[in-house]
C-alpha cells in the first residue's frame, strides 16, 4: 500500500512539465539557483539540461528513500501503532485489535523499572564509550610509534579481532569466562588470587557487566585504533615538527596538534561507538540474557524481554520507540554539528 | 652509556606494550580455533592444555553433521551477498547525488539516514513479522534479504559519501568538458576510483548481514529456511558443554569473515578515515 503510494508519487515526478511542476519538495527552484552547477559544454544530447539535471538528484535518490519508506517507516509506524494497543499472544493470534490509547506508555514512564534501566543503558554507555575512545586513540598513537614490523604485527591482532563476528565472539568469550573450565579463572588462580578458581562470572551484576564490557572493548578497539593511525599519517609533518621545535611533549603534540587537526573524527567515531554500543544486543543477551535478575538489562533488552519474551507486544513497541526517543537523544549533539556544517559545504556545491 | 640505556628503553616499552596488546587482541581468536582441533580430554582439563597436539577433526564432523548445516550455509551466502550488492548501487547512486549535487530538501533527507542508522532492529521484530506475515511472506529468504539490505544501507550510503567528496571535483569536470556527459563521466572516471571504498563499505556490511540474528528468529521458523546464526546458537543450546564442537561451529562462522577481512582491511582503514576526516 505505502509501496504503491511511494511508487506512484516517484512514477509521476518525471512526467512534471519543465514550466510548472507540482508543490512540494520537487518544486524547481529559481534559474538561478539551479539544483546542479550547470557544467560547461555539458553534451547536448539531453534537451532541456536545466529540468532534467533538476530531477536527476530526485532520481537518484529514489531507490534509497523507497527503501528505507517500506523497509523502515511503514514497521516504524506499525510500531508507533502497535505502542498505543494491548497486545498479546492471543490479539496476535486473532488479529484482534484492542486500543488502549496512552496506557502502555504512562504504565512504563510511572514503573521504577524502566527508569533504572534507563540509568543504567546511559552508564553503560558512558564505560563502554569512554574506555574505547580512551584506549582506541593510545593503541593508535602506539600504532604511529612503533617500526614497521611490530606495526604489521599488531595491525593484524587488531583486524583478526575486529574481523570475529560478533555472535562467534560472543560464544568464545562465554568458553574464555567459563566458570569451571575457562582460561581467565585459571590464570587469576595462576597468579595468585585464588578466590577466583572457579568464579562463576555471570552470577552478580558487576561480574555480568565486566564480561560484556570486555568483550565490546576487545571488538570495538580495533576500529577506532586502527582508524586513528590512519587518520594521523594524513597530518602534515611540518605541524608536528613545528610543535616539537617549539619544545611541546607528547601531551601537548596531541593537544595542540593531533586533536585539533582530527576533530572531525573523533567526532564522528563517537558519535558510531555510541550507537553501536548503546544497541549491543547479541553480546549481552547471549551472555546471561539480562540476568541475573534482569539486572543487565539495557534498553533494548529491556525492549526485546517485554516485547517478545513475555509476549507484551504492545509495551515492547512503547519501549522500543521510548528507547529511540534516549538515543536520539544521546547524538542530538552531533546530528546538529553535521548539519550546520552542511549547510557551510552546500554553499560551495 | 646513560643515553644508550634511555634509548634502548625508549624503543623497549612501544614494543613490549605492542607484543602484549597483539597477544591479547589474537588469543581468544586463537583460542577458539584451538579448542576447535583440540580432543575432548584436552579441553575439558584442570591445566589448560594450549597447543593443540593431538589435532582432530572430530569437533568439525558434528558439527556439520547438524542438520540442514549445508542448506543454512547457502541461504546464509546467498542473502548476505545480495543485501550487501543490492545496498551498494542503491546507496552509491543517492550518496553522489548527497555529495555533488544541491537541491531542495538535501540536509532533511541526510538527516533521514543517519537517524535510519539508529534503527533499533531487534524491537521492531514484532512489527515486521506482522507485516511479513500479512504479506504471506514468512519462511522466505526474500523478505530476509530486503531487510538485510536496508539494515546496511544508512552506515553504506554514509560512508560512500566521504569517498565520493574524496575524488576530486575537476576530474569529473574535465571529463565532461572533454565531452563526457554527466553519466559517462561517473562511470569511467568517478566509478574506478570509488572502487576501494566500495569493497572497504561492503566489509561492513558482509558483517551485519552475515551476523544477523534475531529477525530471522522471528520471520523463518521453517528449518530449511534459516541461516547460519540460528544454526550457531541451537548447536550451542543442543550441545550445551561440548565446547569442542561448539568452537568448531564458532570457527566455520568465522572464517569466511576473517579470510574477507584479511583480504580487504587496507583499503578498509584508509578509506573510512578520508570519508570521517570529512565529517
Amino acid at each position: 500500500m505505502a509501496a504503491q503510494l511511494d511508487d506512484a508519487v516517484g512514477k509521476a515526478a518525471p512526467r512534471t512539465g519543465k514550466g510548472g511542476g507540482p508543490p512540494g519538495r520537487r518544486t524547481p527552484r529559481p534559474p538561478e539557483h539551479g539544483a546542479v552547477r550547470p557544467p560547461a559544454g555539458r553534451t547536448p544530447r539531453s534537451a532541456a539540461p536545466g529540468s532534467s539535471a533538476r530531477r536527476t538528484p530526485y532520481l537518484l535518490l529514489l531507490p534509497a528513500l523507497l527503501a528505507t519508506a517500506v523497509l523502515l517507516g511503514w514497521p516504524m509506524v506499525r510500531n508507533l501503532l502497535l505502542s498505543f494497543q494491548n497486545l498479546n499472544m492471543k490479539e496476535l493470534i486473532q488479529h484482534l485489535t484492542d486500543w488502549r490509547g496512552t496506557g502502555n506508555y504512562q504504565e512504563i514512564l510511572g514503573s521504577e523499572q524502566f527508569w533504572r534501566v534507563t540509568l543504567r543503558t546511559l552508564v553503560f554507555t558512558a564505560v563502554n564509550v569512554v574506555l574505547i575512545m580512551v584506549l582506541g586513540v593510545l593503541i593508535g598513537l602506539l600504532l604511529a610509534r612503533l617500526g614497521k614490523k611490530m606495526r604489521l604485527t599488531l595491525s593484524l591482532a587488531l583486524v583478526l579481532a575486529w574481523a570475529m563476528p560478533v555472535i562467534a565472539a560472543t560464544t568464545v568469550f562465554q568458553w574464555l569466562f567459563d566458570s569451571r573450565y575457562g582460561v581467565v579463572n585459571w590464570l587469576l588462580d595462576q597468579a595468585g588470587w585464588h578466590a577466583m578458581a572457579h568464579y562463576d562470572w555471570v552470577g552478580t551484576q558487576l561480574s555480568t557487566f565486566s564480561v560484556i564490557t570486555v568483550l565490546i572493548v576487545w571488538q570495538s578497539l580495533p576500529f577506532v585504533a586502527l582508524n586513528l593511525y590512519a587518520a594521523t599519517t594524513t597530518i602534515p609533518r611540518e605541524l608536528y615538527e613545528a610543535a616539537r621545535m617549539d619544545g611541546a611533549g607528547t601531551w601537548q603534540v596531541f593537544t595542540s596538534v593531533t586533536f585539533p587537526f582530527l576533530k572531525p573524527f573523533f567526532l564522528a567515531t563517537t558519535f558510531l561507538e555510541i550507537i553501536w554500543v548503546f544497541k549491543a544486543f547479541p553480546q549481552i543477551f547471549a551472555i546471561n540474557e539480562g540476568g541475573p535478575d534482569r539486572l543487565t538489562e539495557t534498553l533494548p533488552i529491556y525492549a526485546f524481554t517485554e516485547g517478545v519474551g513475555n509476549l507484551h507486544f504492545g509495551m515492547g513497541a512503547a519501549i522500543s520507540l521510548l528507547t529511540i526517543v534516549v538515543l536520539l537523544a544521546m547524538t542530538a549533539h552531533y546530528l546538529r554539528l553535521t548539519l550546520r556544517q552542511e549547510r557551510h559545504e552546500e554553499n560551495e556545491l | 652509556m646513560k643515553r644508550a640505556v634511555s634509548a634502548t628503553a625508549g624503543r623497549l616499552w612501544p614494543n613490549a606494550t605492542a607484543l602484549v596488546l597483539a597477544a591479547g587482541f589474537v588469543f581468544p581468536v586463537y583460542w577458539m580455533f584451538s579448542t576447535a582441533f583440540k580432543p575432548t580430554r584436552d579441553i575439558i582439563t584442570d591445566e589448560p592444555v594450549w597447543f593443540p597436539f593431538h589435532g582432530t577433526a572430530e569437533h568439525f564432523a558434528t558439527a556439520v553433521r547438524a542438520p540442514h548445516f549445508w542448506t543454512l550455509a547457502g541461504n546464509s551466502v546467498l542473502v548476505t551477498v545480495l543485501a550487501v550488492g543490492l545496498s551498494l548501487v542503491i546507496a552509491l547512486c543517492a550518496a553522489f547525488a548527497l555529495t555533488r549535487m544541491r537541491f531542495r530538501g538535501r540536509r532533511g533527507i541526510l538527516l533521514t539516514f543517519m537517524i535510519a542508522q539508529m534503527a533499533p532492529w531487534e524491537v521492531m521484530v514484532i512489527s515486521i513479522y506482522m507485516i511479513v506475515r500479512d504479506a504471506d511472506l514468512l519462511n522466505s529468504l526474500a523478505p530476509l534479504t530486503c531487510f538485510y539490505m536496508l539494515m546496511v544501507l544508512p552506515f553504506t550510503l554514509l560512508t560512500l559519501r566521504g569517498y565520493v567528496a574524496a575524488v576530486p571535483r575537476e576530474l569529473e569536470e574535465s571529463a565532461m568538458v572533454d565531452g563526457c556527459s554527466r553519466r559517462q563521466a561517473f562511470l569511467k572516471v568517478v566509478f574506478p576510483l570509488l572502487a576501494p571504498g566500495l569493497m572497504a563499505t561492503s566489509l561492513f556490511g558482509f558483517i551485519t548481514a552475515w551476523n544477523e540474528f534475531p529477525l530471522v528468529l522471528v520471520l523463518n521458523k521453517e528449518p530449511a529456511m534459516g541461516t547460519l546464526p540460528l544454526w550457531l546458537s541451537q548447536f550451542q543450546s543442543q550441545f550445551g558443554d561440548d565446547w569442542g564442537a561448539t568452537m568448531a561451529a564458532a570457527s566455520i562462522f568465522a572464517v569466511p569473515i576473517l579470510i574477507l577481512f584479511l583480504f580487504l582491511q587496507r583499503k578498509a582503514v584508509g578509506g573510512l578515515t578520508s570519508g570521517a576526516v570529512k565529517g
